[in-house]
């Protein structure tokens, strides 16, 4: 298979990235009946949504693969800048990648014109980098932020397409966080308000979809910075976990040898004043 | 020795026939990334589908200027991802697009299509021509039809022409016309348009012709609904117009 030219570029700079040179091997190996091994898929409830000067974002914490738990309280808010964050729903390899890979992009792009960072920027880079790989890299995004034409939010599907709304959500358990929006919304909401409807769509996707669990995360971004709410709300806490208390000398202590230190290692005592010139 | 293109990537950008030769899936177009082959779990299956715009969109030319409208439905599958979206996209101050097909797609022509014609307008000084532009989308979905779905209808207004139509049908087609249709939602109206259009219409008459023929697209077309969306582009600029979805002239004439 011809290798495009960006991998070679790729490669000679030593930089890493997403390659697809065996998809098409892959492919047809499958399609001879091999097992595809599966990537881990954050079945996952993520939501945004716009108040009277700020955004809200929100997410669950559970990473699956297939039907297993994988981690239950995984971090989905990703940082794209002090100003801008985005929740990720997909496969979480790429997820991570593609919003560490916009973060640093604007990152240098604020270093190189002094200001501070905005939301479409940001949005724009997702969309064309995701266009791009034509939906091979699987992230939905909810894209949030403030900047200096006030609060925005984005949806970026993984073929390269956006939206822009009031309100949004993404992933398995967006049906049933959106059920929520869909009720409750209205404009010009306050902060708590607005952090009552993220809880309360978030908790939705976690109770009623199963690719969605774990606790709640939440951020809390408007023009005087962010605030992130870790675990805003934790309910499939252990209820109960017996504690193991174990009495002093319940392991016998078979023999005992003391090695000094300094038998080891040699210790330069002598200091020199610092040459300069 | 192979030709390293990456080192010239802005020259590439500037070629409609190119832009597309970075992207990769090459081998046919692939609708959602990974799919699972036992079927174990496709309840959900729709979230993975690409955003496709099932739609109803048309404009029409009147005297002095051109109107656009569409419906305002998103869907992934059979999941409406966004209920008001604007399809009715603007390229240039007084030049939109009704977009069709691939909501990706869709979106990375027109962007490409805003940047050619802000050269455009900064290398000859004054705005670009409706044909202008639409030989732009012509030249991208004609070159790229093989990865690009994109029904495209673009109008609107110079001091050359007036108000002009132009349909790009998804093979890569350029037809001007003093009228035109499109989106899944269209083939249901076909016969109302055949019947109602006549030439000469005012800008009021137009204005009513694209909400009731949009109107009943969206009553039968599944994939299209929610409210309807315009803008109507004259010498003096562009207005836009909205109607919501519980005031639609749907019935009978």
């Amino acid at each position: 298979m011809r290798r495009s030219s960006g991998d070679k570029l790729r490669d000679a700079l030593g930089l890493g990235g997403f390659s697809f040179d065996n998809a098409r091997r892959n492919q047809v190996l499958a399609l001879k009946g091999h097992m595809i091994p599966k990537a881990r898929k954050t079945g996952t409830t993520i939501v945004g949504v716009i108040y009277e000067g700020g955004v809200v974002l929100g997410a669950d914490t559970r990473a699956t693969e297939g039907d297993t738990v994988a981690d239950k309280n995984c971090e989905k808010i990703h940082y794209i800048a002090d100003n801008i964050w985005c929740c990720g729903a997909g496969t979480s390899a790429d997820t991570e990648s593609t919003t560490a890979l916009i973060s640093s992009q604007l990152e240098l792009h604020r270093m190189s014109t002094g200001k501070q960072p905005r939301v479409v920027t940001a949005c724009t880079m997702l969309k064309r980098m995701l266009f791009r790989y034509q939906g091979h890299v699987s992230a939905a995004l909810v894209l949030g932020g403030v900047d200096c034409t006030g609060p925005s939010l984005y949806t970026v599907y993984p073929h390269g397409s956006t939206d822009s709304l009031p309100y949004v959500t993404m992933g398995s358990g967006s049906l049933a966080a959106m059920a929520v929006f869909e009720s409750e919304y209205k404009s010009k909401m306050t902060l708590e308000e607005a952090k009552a409807l993220v809880h309360a769509a978030i908790m939705a996707g976690i109770n009623n979809d199963l690719g969605s669990g774990g606790s709640v995360d939440m951020m809390v971004i408007n023009k005087d910075g962010n605030t992130p709410l870790r675990n805003y709300d934790r309910p499939n806490l252990r209820k109960f976990r017996q504690d193991y208390i174990f009495p002093r000398g319940t392991a016998t202590i078979l023999s005992e040898k003391f090695t000094p230190l300094s038998s080891l290692v040699t210790i330069e005592t002598e200091t020199s004043a610092m040459q300069v010139s | 020795m192979d030709f390293d293109r990456s080192r010239f990537v802005d020259r590439e950008l500037l070629d409609p026939a190119r832009v597309m030769e970075g992207a990769h899936g090459g081998y046919g177009r692939s609708h959602g990334g990974i799919h699972v082959e036992n079927g174990t779990d496709n309840s959900l299956d729709f979230l993975k589908n690409p955003v496709d715009l099932g739609t109803s969109i048309m404009a029409v030319a009147f005297k002095g200027g051109v109107i656009l409208g569409a419906d305002s439905r998103t869907s992934t599958g059979v999941y409406i991802a966004n209920r008001v979206s604007d399809k009715v996209t603007s390229v240039d101050e007084k030049i939109y697009v009704c977009r069709s097909g691939s909501a990706a797609d869709t979106q990375a022509i027109s962007d490409y299509v805003t940047y050619y014609l802000d050269m455009h307008r900064t290398q000859y000084g004054k705005p670009p021509k409706v044909q202008t532009a639409a030989s732009y989308f012509r030249e991208l979905c004609y070159h790229n039809k093989n990865n690009l779905t994109a029904g495209i209808i673009v109008a609107g207004w110079d001091a050359a022409k007036g108000g002009q139509v132009f349909s790009i049908p998804v093979g890569g087609a350029l037809l001007e016309r003093p009228y035109a249709i499109g989106g899944s939602g269209s083939t249901y109206i076909y016969g109302f348009c055949d019947a109602y259009f006549k030439p000469g219409m005012t800008r009021e008459q137009c204005e009513e012709f694209v909400a009731k023929a949009l109107s009943h697209a969206m009553a039968r077309d599944g994939s299209s609904g929610g409210v309807i969306r315009m803008a109507i582009i004259d010498e003096n600029g562009v207005e836009r117009k909205f109607i919501p979805g519980n005031k639609l002239p749907y019935g009978p004439l």
